[in-house]
């Protein structure tokens, strides 16, 4: 079955290496979460993170090698997505510090959008039949 | 009720880029797929502006604009060739974004608790502390490691070769127990003394160093595993601050990325025959072939010819198969090859081109440059496939390729990249290896399939050996 032997070869790899977070979040977070109100909300979090890695272990697997390169920069793209956060950084007009990484951040971020997604297209135009 | 509309928008937008990330399974969907995320970041921007509701835009408008014709800018212009470096730099960037949207998650934490009154109510639990604390490191090794893959690749840095401080694992170690040193400050101490932002910079800086010095001893031949680890990064990047914010999205998108970056790094590491541990210690193409070791070559039986004498075996070939390999993109001979393959197909005879994992500097490089060049992509085919048809091919020509087409690797135990899967080309009735030297690869060893009875080596550029062949093909 292709989901097994791709959660089998990919995963553990995977926790190994992407995602010290996982590892490192449980024993020190769990505890404290238990008792306070996000407990509950972290461990949605954390459920809704591991499904997310499956999917997209289980997704990425099905992309050709020749497409490894656009999928790179697609996925660049997508990982921009940290310019919902950094919005939500600079909501105020004045020249304050926050504001400042705030709107670093905002333009870092949309180069990787904009960036990301057209040079994506520009690649994925190449790819034709005879 | 805006909440809800934004929530939704995040929804459409993980559900889009999951959509988008599956349509590139095939080649014909990938554009549109790619577009459809395009739209599902777009909903999610607006539904985060409509979250915000009557704030003061000017900053949000300033960066977009900023950012938006950089990126479209950076996008029109950058060079196939270049795309490595391309896709270092944005890594990178969006390492630095998820640092600094921590970096303000905090910023406004403090604020808030700076008014007494509410206090109690934006008090923050120990996860978001070790949310924040990862999103800063993480984000931070991100950034400066991807600046100094990007500087290497580039060539500007040392001309991409592996940079070995002395003592520098006992260093990195030292800067790996401060960051946790600081990650206890901030949790422990910092957030109750109002310290907390001079304990998120060190954190951050320290992560920064650390990123650098970790990249710096990598050498040329690896980037494609770094590049790959760290675009698995920016996506855990963007996940952690996910955590820090709360934002369902963000670890949805962190996490599909994280899981495509780690897989491409498998992929890489698994194509040269190292495992990743191996990789990030360093120093590979340096030990390798050390001790001078390099100059010393030692072929006695080599056969060369020129591209004229190349003409008839060529002609009189059913089946003929490129390998491409670095070194053509380098003399810029793409189109050269595809004129060559469109004048041998208008004779009849059998074209294809064996691409190996590793051919281009980053995964799926090749594909890329070759698709360029309108080179049909049905005619790329991977290593696997076309390996078990090798024996029965004509004529293989090699431009630019080495190190996967020596059979060392399959033959030779002991040998620095014994293990490591190639293109079986010495299979082949006859094989041309068109090379300006016999100058060894990135791992700096012989190649005895120079000197093998059934290859024939043609001393030339890439492109202008092959504008000859096609010459010689029309005329």
């Amino acid at each position: 079955m292709p989901l097994l032997a791709a959660l089998q070869g990919a995963l553990p790899e995977a926790l190994g290496s992407a995602l010290p977070s996982l590892a490192t979040a449980l024993p020190l977070a769990l505890p404290a979460a238990a008792e306070g109100g996000h407990s509950l909300q972290l461990l949605t979090q954390l459920t809704i993170f591991v499904l997310a890695v499956f999917l997209g272990i289980e997704v990425i697997n099905k992309v050709p090698p020749t497409l490894h390169t656009p999928l790179m920069s697609g996925s660049n793209a997508i990982s921009g997505i940290t310019i919902v956060g950094a919005i939500l950084s600079a909501t105020t007009g004045e020249v304050t510090v926050a504001n400042v990484l705030g709107a670093i951040a905002i333009a870092a971020a949309m180069i990787n959008v904009v960036g990301g997604f057209l040079v994506t297209d520009r690649m994925l135009r190449f790819f034709k039949k005879r | 009720m805006n909440e809800t509309l934004a929530s939704l928008a995040y929804l459409f937008a993980s559900v889009a880029f999951i959509v988008g990330l599956k349509m590139m399974s095939t080649v014909k969907g990938a554009r549109r797929g790619n577009a459809i995320a395009g739209i599902g970041m777009a909903v999610a921007i607006l539904g985060t502006l409509f979250h915000a509701g009557s704030i003061d835009y000017r900053w949000i408008v300033g960066g977009a604009a900023v950012g938006s014709i950089l990126g479209a800018w950076l996008a029109y212009r950058v060079p196939m060739t270049s795309m490595p470096e391309f896709v270092a730099m944005f890594n990178g960037l969006g390492g630095l974004a998820s640092t600094f949207v921590a970096l303000c998650d905090l910023l406004h934490w403090s604020e808030s608790t700076a008014d007494i009154s509410i206090s109690c109510s934006t008090a923050r639990g120990v996860d978001w502390t070790v949310a924040l604390v990862l999103s800063l490191v993480i984000g931070a090794v991100t950034f400066t490691g991807s600046m100094a893959a990007w500087l290497k690749l580039a060539g500007t840095l040392k001309k991409g070769e592996p940079i070995l401080l002395p003592g520098r694992h006992a260093i990195n170690l030292a800067l790996g127990a401060l960051v946790v040193g600081a990650a206890i400050w901030l949790g422990g101490y910092a957030l109750e003394h109002d310290e907390q932002t001079q304990a998120a910079l060190a954190i951050a800086l320290l992560g920064g160093l650390l990123g650098w010095l970790l990249v710096l001893p990598i050498g040329g031949a690896d980037m494609p595993v770094v590049i790959s680890l760290l675009n698995s990064y920016s996506g855990v990047a963007a996940a952690t601050t996910g955590f820090v914010l709360g934002n369902d999205c963000l670890i949805i998108s962190g996490a599909l990325v994280g899981a495509s970056g780690i897989i491409l790094t498998q992929i890489m590491c698994k194509a040269m025959n190292r495992s990743l541990g191996n990789v990030l210690v360093g120093g590979f193409g340096q030990t390798a072939g050390g001790d001078g070791e390099k100059k010393k070559s030692s072929y006695t039986k080599v056969k060369s010819c020129s591209a004229e004498d190349a003409l008839p075996i060529l002609e009189a070939a059913r089946t003929v198969v490129f390998v491409p390999g670095y070194g053509l993109a380098v003399s810029q001979g793409q189109h050269a090859i595809r004129e060559l393959a469109d004048l041998l197909e208008a004779k009849g005879i059998s074209c294809r081109y064996a691409i190996h994992p590793v051919a281009g500097r980053m995964p799926g490089h090749m594909n890329v440059l070759l698709a360029e060049a309108n080179v049909p992509y049905e005619k790329l085919v991977e290593m696997d496939q076309i390996n078990p048809d090798l024996k029965e091919t004509d004529v293989v020509i090699v431009v630019g390729a080495n190190d996967v087409v020596n059979p060392v690797a399959r033959d030779q135990k002991g040998s620095p990249i014994y293990g490591m899967p190639i293109l079986n080309v010495d299979e082949a009735r006859t094989i041309f290896v068109i090379k300006r030297s016999l100058s060894p690869g990135f791992a700096g060893i012989d190649n005895p399939l120079f000197e093998a009875d059934n290859a024939l080596m043609i001393f030339a550029d890439a492109k202008e050996a092959l504008l000859a062949l096609a010459k010689g093909i029309k005329g």
